[in-house]
C-alpha cells in the first residue's frame, strides 16, 4: 500500500464518524424531557403559537424526515436560532469559538514548554533523584482537578500579587495574549502531568531500543545520537499525544473558560445549559465533536509525513 | 519494593477517607451544617484549623462530611461503566463476527467525543444531579473498559483450558463466566481502581460547574465553586476541599499503580 492510498483511505474514514456524529447529537436532542417546544416558549404559550413553532421546526414530521433535515441543515451550515440570544447558532458559536482556540493553542505551547525538556531530563536521569522528583511533582497535578489549579493561580497570581488580569478577554490581540496567559498555564499544567507521563515513557523506550545501540556501536556522539534519533522519535509521540489529548483539552477548555469567564464556547455550553438553550448546546456538541475527529486526522497526517513506517 | 510502597500509601490515604466517610461526625470537630454568626468567614485559627465560610460553618468539618458523597461518586462513577463494558466486551471479544466489527467502529468513534464535553451535554439533556451524572459518565465511560475486557476476552479464549473446557462440553455461558471471565477481569479491575482517581476529578468538576451534586449537599466541588465567589476576601474556603480531590486521587492513583506492579498488569 503506497502513501497516497493510505491517504485517501484515512480521509474516507472521516465519513461515517462525521454521520455518527450527527445522528448522535439528534439523538441526544430527541431525548430531551418533554417537548422542546413549550420548553423553548415557556408554559404560558397558546396552543396556535405552539402548533406554529412545531411546525416551522418541522417536529411534526416523521423522526427520519427531521433526522435527514437536521443533518442537512448541518451541511449548509444552518444550525438553528439560539433562544436566548435570538441571533443564529452558527453566528454565535463563531464569535465565540476564537478565545477557545487561542486558549487551547496557547496551552499546548505552555504545556510542551514545560514537558518535553522535562521528560528528557527523568527519562535520561531514569530513576534517580531528578527523574523521581519530576514524576511526583507531576503525579500531584495528575491528581489535581483544573478549576482548583485556576481557583489557585487566580487568587495567588491575579488577586494578591496583581501580576494578571481576574479574568475577561480584553480588546485587541495582546490583550487576548495577557487575559488568556492564566487560564492557559491552568490548562498547560493538567495537560503537562499527562504529556509529561507518557514523553518520559517514549523516550525511555526509544534509548532502549536496538537502533540506539546500533548507531552507539558505530560511535556517534552522544549529543548526535539524542538530537538524531531520540529527538526525532519523541517528536513523534508528542505529535500523536498532542492530537489524542486535543478532545480532553476542549473538555479542560469549558472548566478553565468558566473559572477565568473567558467568553469562549466552553463557557457558553455551561451558559446554555443553565439557560435551557438546546439548540447551541445541540450546535456545539457537534461542532466539539467534528473538532476532534478534523484534529485526530491532521494528527494522522503529520504522523505520516514524521514517521517513515506509516502508511507503507 | 516497586509495588508496596504506592500501594501501601494509597491504601493508607483511602482508609483515612473510608474512616471519614463512615463516622464523620466522630472526627469533625464541628457539626458540618451548624451556622456560627460569631464567626462568620474566620480566617484559619486554632478553633477552626481551615477557617469558615459566610454562614460561619467549619471548613474542616463541610470537607470531611463530603468525604462520604465523593467517595460515592468515585464508586459509581466507576462501577456503571465498568459494569456495562465488562459485558459488552466479554460478548464481542468471545463472539467476534459482525458485532465485534461494528463495536471496534463504534468505539472509535466514541473516544473521538471529548469526554468531558460529552458528560456535559447528556446532564445537561437529563438535567444537572448526582444520578444524571452517573448515566452521563456511564454512556461515555463504557468503551475503555469493554476494549480491555475485549482484549483479554480473546487472549483467553485460544488458551488450552478453553479448549479442554469444549471437549467436556460445557456450556458456553459456564465457559465464559466460569473460566473466561475470572481470568481476564484483572486489568480491567486494575484500570478500575485508577479511574477513581478520574472519576473524582470529573464529579467534582461537575459540582463546580453546578451540574453534579447540588448545593445543599457537602461535595468538594461545590464546596470550592462556594469559596470562588470570596477568593479575594476569604481564599481559605477552598483550600481544605481542594487538598482532600488532590489526596484521593492520589489515594486511588497509587493504589492502582501499586496493584498494577504487584499484578504484573501490562497496560
Amino acid at each position: 500500500m503506497n502513501r497516497g492510498t493510505w491517504l485517501l483511505g484515512r480521509l474516507a474514514q472521516i465519513v461515517p464518524s462525521f454521520l455518527f456524529i450527527g445522528v448522535a447529537v439528534f439523538v441526544l436532542a430527541r431525548l430531551l424531557p418533554g417537548d422542546p417546544v413549550s420548553a423553548m416558549l415557556g408554559d404560558h404559550a397558546t396552543d396556535a403559537t405552539l402548533a406554529r413553532l412545531t411546525a416551522q421546526l418541522g417536529l411534526d414530521r416523521s423522526i427520519p424526515v427531521q433526522l435527514m433535515q437536521f443533518l442537512g441543515g448541518v451541511l449548509r451550515g444552518e444550525l438553528g436560532d439560539s433562544i436566548a440570544y435570538r441571533i443564529p447558532v452558527a453566528r454565535l458559536i463563531a464569535e465565540r469559538l476564537p478565545a477557545t482556540v487561542l486558549l487551547t493553542l496557547l496551552s499546548v505551547a505552555i504545556a510542551l514548554a514545560l514537558a518535553v525538556p522535562l521528560a528528557f531530563v527523568a527519562a535520561l536521569n531514569a530513576n534517580r533523584w531528578p527523574d523521581l522528583l519530576i514524576r511526583f511533582v507531576f503525579q500531584i497535578g495528575l491528581s489535581t482537578p483544573i478549576f482548583y489549579v485556576g481557583l489557585l493561580l487566580l487568587t495567588v497570581l491575579a488577586a494578591w500579587a496583581h501580576l494578571f488580569p481576574v479574568g475577561g478577554y480584553g480588546d485587541g490581540w495582546r490583550a487576548h495574549l495577557w487575559h488568556l496567559f492564566l487560564p492557559a498555564l491552568t490548562l498547560a499544567l493538567s495537560f503537562a502531568a499527562v504529556l509529561m507521563r507518557s514523553l518520559r515513557g517514549a523516550v525511555l523506550d526509544v534509548i532502549n531500543a536496538e537502533f540506539v545501540d546500533f548507531a552507539r556501536s558505530k560511535g556517534l556522539r552522544a549529543r548526535v545520537l539524542l538530537g538524531r534519533h531520540v529527538l526525532r522519535s519523541a517528536m513523534i509521540a508528542t505529535v500523536t499525544l498532542v492530537g489524542l489529548h486535543v478532545g480532553s483539552l476542549l473538555g479542560g477548555a469549558v472548566i478553565t473558560e468558566s473559572v477565568f469567564a473567558v467568553p469562549g464556547v466552553g463557557r457558553l455550553m455551561v451558559e446554555s445549559i443553565f439557560a435551557r438553550d438546546y439548540p447551541v448546546i445541540q450546535a456545539l456538541t457537534l461542532v466539539l465533536a467534528v473538532f476532534v475527529s478534523l484534529a485526530l486526522l491532521a494528527t494522522d497526517i503529520v504522523q505520516m509525513w514524521l514517521d517513515p513506517r506509516v502508511g507503507r | 519494593m516497586r509495588a508496596w510502597l504506592p500501594l501501601g500509601t494509597g491504601l493508607l490515604i483511602l482508609t483515612a477517607f473510608l474512616v471519614m466517610a463512615v463516622i464523620p461526625e466522630s472526627i469533625a470537630p464541628y457539626d458540618p451544617l451548624g451556622f456560627d454568626f460569631a464567626a462568620l468567614l474566620a480566617e484559619p485559627s486554632a478553633e477552626h484549623i481551615f477557617g469558615t465560610d459566610q454562614f460561619g460553618r467549619d471548613i474542616l468539618s463541610r470537607t470531611i462530611a463530603a468525604s462520604r458523597i465523593d467517595l460515592q461518586i468515585a464508586l459509581f462513577a466507576m462501577l456503571g461503566p465498568l459494569l456495562i463494558g465488562s459485558v459488552i466486551g466479554l460478548l464481542v471479544g468471545w463472539f467476534g463476527g459482525w458485532a465485534d466489527a461494528l463495536f471496534g467502529r463504534l468505539a472509535d468513534i466514541v473516544v473521538t467525543f471529548p469526554f468531558l464535553v460529552l458528560v456535559i451535554a447528556i446532564v445537561a439533556v437529563l438535567g444537572p444531579g448526582l444520578i444524571n451524572m452517573y448515566i452521563a459518565v456511564s454512556c461515555v465511560g463504557w468503551v475503555v473498559y469493554a476494549r480491555l475486557m475485549r482484549g483479554e476476552v480473546r487472549i483467553q479464549a485460544q488458551a488450552d483450558y478453553v479448549a479442554a473446557a469444549r471437549v467436556l462440553g460445557y456450556s458456553t455461558a459456564r465457559i465464559l463466566l466460569r473460566h473466561v471471565l475470572p481470568n481476564a477481569v484483572r486489568p480491567v479491575l486494575v484500570y478500575a481502581v485508577t479511574d477513581m482517581a478520574l472519576a473524582i476529578l470529573t464529579g467534582s468538576s461537575l459540582g463546580y460547574l453546578g451540574l453534579g451534586a447540588q448545593p445543599p449537599t457537602a461535595e468538594w466541588g461545590v464546596l470550592i465553586a462556594d469559596g470562588r465567589n470570596f477568593f479575594t476576601t476569604a481564599p481559605w474556603i477552598s483550600l481544605a476541599p481542594g487538598v482532600a480531590i488532590v489526596l484521593a486521587g492520589l489515594g486511588f492513583s497509587l493504589t492502582g499503580d501499586g496493584l498494577q506492579a504487584l499484578l504484573d498488569v501490562k497496560r
